[in-house]
């Protein structure tokens, strides 16, 4: 039965990673769900073995190629696709959607728009209006005004086990929340609202380079103490930068914030986590990405963040120490030691 | 003045033939109706939201709170009754203690309270007398024009001068024809001036638009020539002392009600004039959502479409001189920081000095400009000359849509707020953009920057304590950072964020004469000077200031 309040029209997924699939099972149990890969051969194997990526897939769930039919059947959307396809997903969709359409996000990278013919490694300062959230890209892209993101500790192996965890649905408007909370809250899902549209998805987005930094610290072998460290100070420049960025202090405390950092942090299963973590035993970072099966958001996320701490003055030392690790081949060991030499002892400053 | 020679302005044709058309006719003509409609959707409303409180609880507030401005704050356009009416209330509250049936005479004294709101708030459209004051309005301005133009007291029976050669009208001014034709205009004007809703009144008139209804403060309607003027022309009153729920909701009610009926509407959306003389960075919600609910509430009442769409419209005035500008900054600087209550301090307090204002106003001031920004929807879409939302990929946008969850038109009053958030910020963005800037707001700018920077380390009311004798600039230092700050402000307007008038290009010496010699230029202390040896000095660096904050908003200061 579906319930009255989330009307009879099924709800799309767009994206069929492992965390796009994983929310497309918690929705089934409540509604149609219509989940879309732009791979035929993908939506043919699903549609057929009812299991993918290891995982079965739910009877509520009809996969489909058709983007279009997909927006005009349903008025809720949760597009969860990697960052760098973010934009040209939304263009494909874009001329099919209308005001009255809810888009739920759930991907956790920055969208980059450079004047001209400047791409990362040329340009020297950014400024807000160069660098977009997913929710902004959607703006951007499209008329829907109905945006809201998910962002908390959802690893999608164990949610696929049906593990406890949480997520927070974040909008500027009580409907995109209500509705999210209606479509996801299970027994093993809790489900939290928050306003701070922006500081929820920052918060998820700059997690992600403590995560590769605590990956590091582990495959160097070091213990609780240093994770320790790692954490708090990672907090610290989380949100030093998401203030700089337009988010609020409280939206890094909650679930969103301190909840996935230190899931993530802790994380054997996370993809940014094993970036860090074979960084530490030695493998260049081309190797590690052409192994990955699927994406890892914060090795982009560390090169937006670090040029932008510098374009506004944004002290961020354990960025600034990744990035030399990631594209200027420091040592881990050395980027730990010249870390550990940093002249800053202030505890908190941010509140 | 070079501004002068930016073209003679047009004359338009009015777009309906004739006033009985006019929404504001039909409104006054059914002014009872609508005041019953009024009351009857605020008691529903105020009935529906509690906030909290029993309805005895707010009525009591309500009680203390008029008693209070009956005894702390009287005015000379307050109602005769106005305290036998709120001792009857008194009365009437202390007897229903333990009564059986209080609850529904509490609704009834709610109800009472509620008409007698509407009944004051609602404006008294009189088209005759719209047309006369238009005409004494518009034959004063122009002897007063030409006395001072061509001088001499003979000259003020020439008609060598007109209105129209002293107010440019920029922008989109054909659009908001159209639009008014098409749907309802909601008008959302920059403030700056007491003039300006009088100015508005009459650009309104010029193009042409039957005559907008616009709030307008009840103290104001102290002065009685003033009272006379703006009851024809529209306007309905607001009473800024009384902030309580009840007459909130009333108001409220009134414009929504007043919108959904057809009624062009004025909004000065930051509620007061700007004080520091910045553009608006921030706009009051109230009337704007006011305008949201119209539109919901027409989509829901015409589900196929055929309801009259709303449109924003936003326009920024720019003056060289604004002759409030030396009490506002005071002001600004004095409350700066400071939220509390604002007493209304009024420059003119009765006839005889409205009528020196406006007799300094138009023998004094310098030209004006008006700009006329792209219409919108409620959501801050431009629409197309139909009337068509568009999006920025230049789809049509439908509207109603904005309204809908699972099919159908659905109330929402968190999203209609949240939509009126968005539509304050992109007027704000709208104001920047259509915003003329003007030789004498730059050279303020450069002006007021080259010093400040000269001085970094005193923070700004330090600096503004300054003695003005010891600011001392040389011109070629002037010019050399004008010249700078000028390209930026070309490249903006290359970039569509700004507009420039005509006489800000062209030879650089000419333009910084022309800025120097009208910023400020009929204040007794003068906000910018040029000796004859060279050297730019101020006489007002708080003036100054006010004129400089004209620029702000742009990002300009990190160029010092």
């Amino acid at each position: 039965m579906i319930s009255k309040k989330n009307s009879n029209r099924p709800v799309g997924v767009i994206g069929a990673g492992s965390f796009g699939t994983a929310i497309a099972n918690i929705l089934a149990e409540k509604t149609e769900v219509l989940l879309f890969s732009r791979d035929p051969g993908m939506v043919k194997s699903i549609a057929e073995t009812r299991v993918h990526r290891d995982k079965s897939i739910h009877k509520n769930i009809t996969p489909t190629g058709d983007i279009s039919y997909l927006a005009n059947l349903c008025d809720v959307i949760f597009p969860i696709v990697p960052s760098s396809a973010f934009r040209s997903v939304l263009q494909q969709l874009s001329p099919y959607l209308y005001p009255y359409h809810i888009l739920i996000h759930g991907t956790k990278g920055l969208d980059i728009l450079l004047p001209g013919n400047k791409d990362l490694n040329t340009i020297t300062s950014i400024d807000r209006e160069n660098v977009m959230t997913m929710s902004e890209v959607i703006m951007d892209e499209s008329v829907v005004v109905r945006i809201g993101c998910l962002a908390g500790p959802n690893i999608a192996k164990e949610m696929s086990a049906n593990q406890p965890a949480a997520t927070v649905v974040a909008s500027h408007y009580d409907e995109v929340i209500t509705q999210g909370i209606n479509l996801l809250r299970n027994d093993y899902f809790q489900v939290y609202g928050n306003k701070d549209l922006i500081g929820i998805e920052l918060a998820g987005v700059l997690k992600n380079i403590i995560a590769i930094a605590s990956g590091a610290l582990s495959g160097l072998g070091l213990g609780e103490n240093a994770k320790g460290l790692l954490i708090s100070r990672g907090m610290v420049e989380m949100i030093h930068l998401g203030k700089a960025m337009g988010g609020n202090v409280p939206a890094f405390l909650g679930v969103a914030g301190i909840g996935d950092l230190v899931t993530t942090s802790n994380s054997t299963m996370s993809r940014n986590f094993t970036v860090g973590y074979r960084l530490a035993k030695g493998d260049s970072l081309n190797t590690i990405l052409e192994t990955m099966e699927e994406v890892a958001e914060g090795v982009n996320t560390v090169q937006i963040a670090k040029l932008y701490a510098n374009s506004h003055k944004v002290t961020v030392p354990i960025t600034e120490v990744l990035y030399r690790i990631l594209f200027e081949d420091l040592k881990v060991e050395e980027g730990l030691q010249m870390l550990m030499k940093f002249p800053y002892n202030v505890d908190i400053d941010f509140l | 003045m070079k501004s002068n020679q930016e073209g003679k302005q047009k004359i338009y044709k009015p777009i309906l033939a004739g006033t009985q058309e006019w929404p504001v006719v039909r409104l006054s003509n059914n002014r009872k109706q609508l005041i019953e409609q009024i009351s009857e959707e605020a008691f529903q409303k105020l009935i529906k939201v509690q906030r909290g409180h029993s309805l005895r609880e707010e009525l009591e507030t309500t009680l203390y709170l008029e008693k209070l401005r009956i005894k702390k704050n009287p005015w000379a356009v307050d109602p005769e009754d106005d305290y036998s009416f709120w001792n009857k209330i008194k009365h009437e509250l202390v007897d229903l203690v333990g009564s059986k049936d209080a609850s529904s005479k509490e609704e009834e004294i709610l109800r009472r309270i509620i008409s007698r709101y509407a009944n004051e708030i609602a404006g008294n459209f009189k088209k005759s007398r719209y047309k006369l004051a238009r005409e004494i309005i518009k034959f004063g301005f122009k002897r007063l024009l030409n006395a001072t133009r061509i001088g001499g007291f003979k000259a003020i029976f020439k008609n060598q001068y007109t209105l129209n050669d002293k107010i440019q009208i920029k922008g989109k001014a054909k659009q908001l024809r159209k639009l008014a034709k098409l749907g309802t205009v909601v008008m959302v004007p920059t403030h700056f001036s007491n003039l300006d809703s009088i100015l508005i009144g009459w650009i309104i008139h010029v193009l042409g638009l039957p005559a907008f209804i616009y709030g307008a403060g009840l103290n104001l309607f102290n002065i009685r020539i003033l009272a006379y003027f703006m009851e024809s022309l529209g306007a309905y009153k607001v009473d800024r002392r009384k902030k309580n729920p009840i007459y909130l909701e009333t108001l409220k009610t009134y414009s929504k009600v007043a919108i959904e009926e057809g009624a062009h509407s004025l909004f000065f959306p930051g509620g007061t004039r700007s004080r520091s003389g910045k553009i608006e960075n921030s706009l009051k919600l109230g009337l704007l959502g006011t305008a949201m609910e119209a539109q919901r509430s027409i989509f829901t009442r015409h589900p196929n479409n055929d309801g009259r769409k709303i449109f924003v419209v936003p326009v920024t005035i720019n003056y060289n001189f604004v002759l409030e500008a030396p009490n506002l900054i005071k002001n600004y600087l004095s409350i700066k920081g400071q939220e509390r209550y604002y007493v209304e301090n009024d420059e003119y307090s009765t006839s005889y000095k409205m009528v020196k204002f406006l007799v300094k106003f138009f023998t004094k001031g310098s030209n004006i400009s008006v700009s006329i920004g792209h219409g919108m929807d409620l959501l801050g879409n431009y629409v197309d000359g139909d009337g068509n939302s568009i999006d920025t990929k230049g789809r049509i946008i439908n509207t109603r849509h904005y309204f809908v969850s699972n099919g159908e038109i659905a109330v929402d009053e968190q999203r209609d707020q949240e939509y009126t958030r968005k539509l304050s910020e992109i007027i704000v963005r709208e104001f920047h953009r259509i915003n003329r800037v003007f030789a004498s707001h730059l050279v303020a700018f450069t002006a007021f920057n080259l010093w400040k920077r000269q001085y970094y380390k005193l923070d700004l009311y330090d600096f503004l304590r300054l003695p003005e004798e010891e600011l001392v600039i040389d011109y070629a230092d002037f010019r050399e950072t004008f010249i700078e700050i000028r390209e930026c402000i070309f490249k903006l307007k290359k970039a569509n964020k700004v507009e420039v008038a005509g006489h800000l290009k062209g030879n650089p010496d000419e333009v910084i004469l022309t800025g120097i010699t009208n910023v400020g230029m009929y204040h007794s202390k003068r906000p910018l000077l040029l000796s004859k040896e060279g050297k730019i000095t101020t006489q007002d660096l708080n003036t100054l200031y006010y004129y400089h904050n004209r620029m702000d908003g742009y990002d300009l200061e990190k160029e010092f």
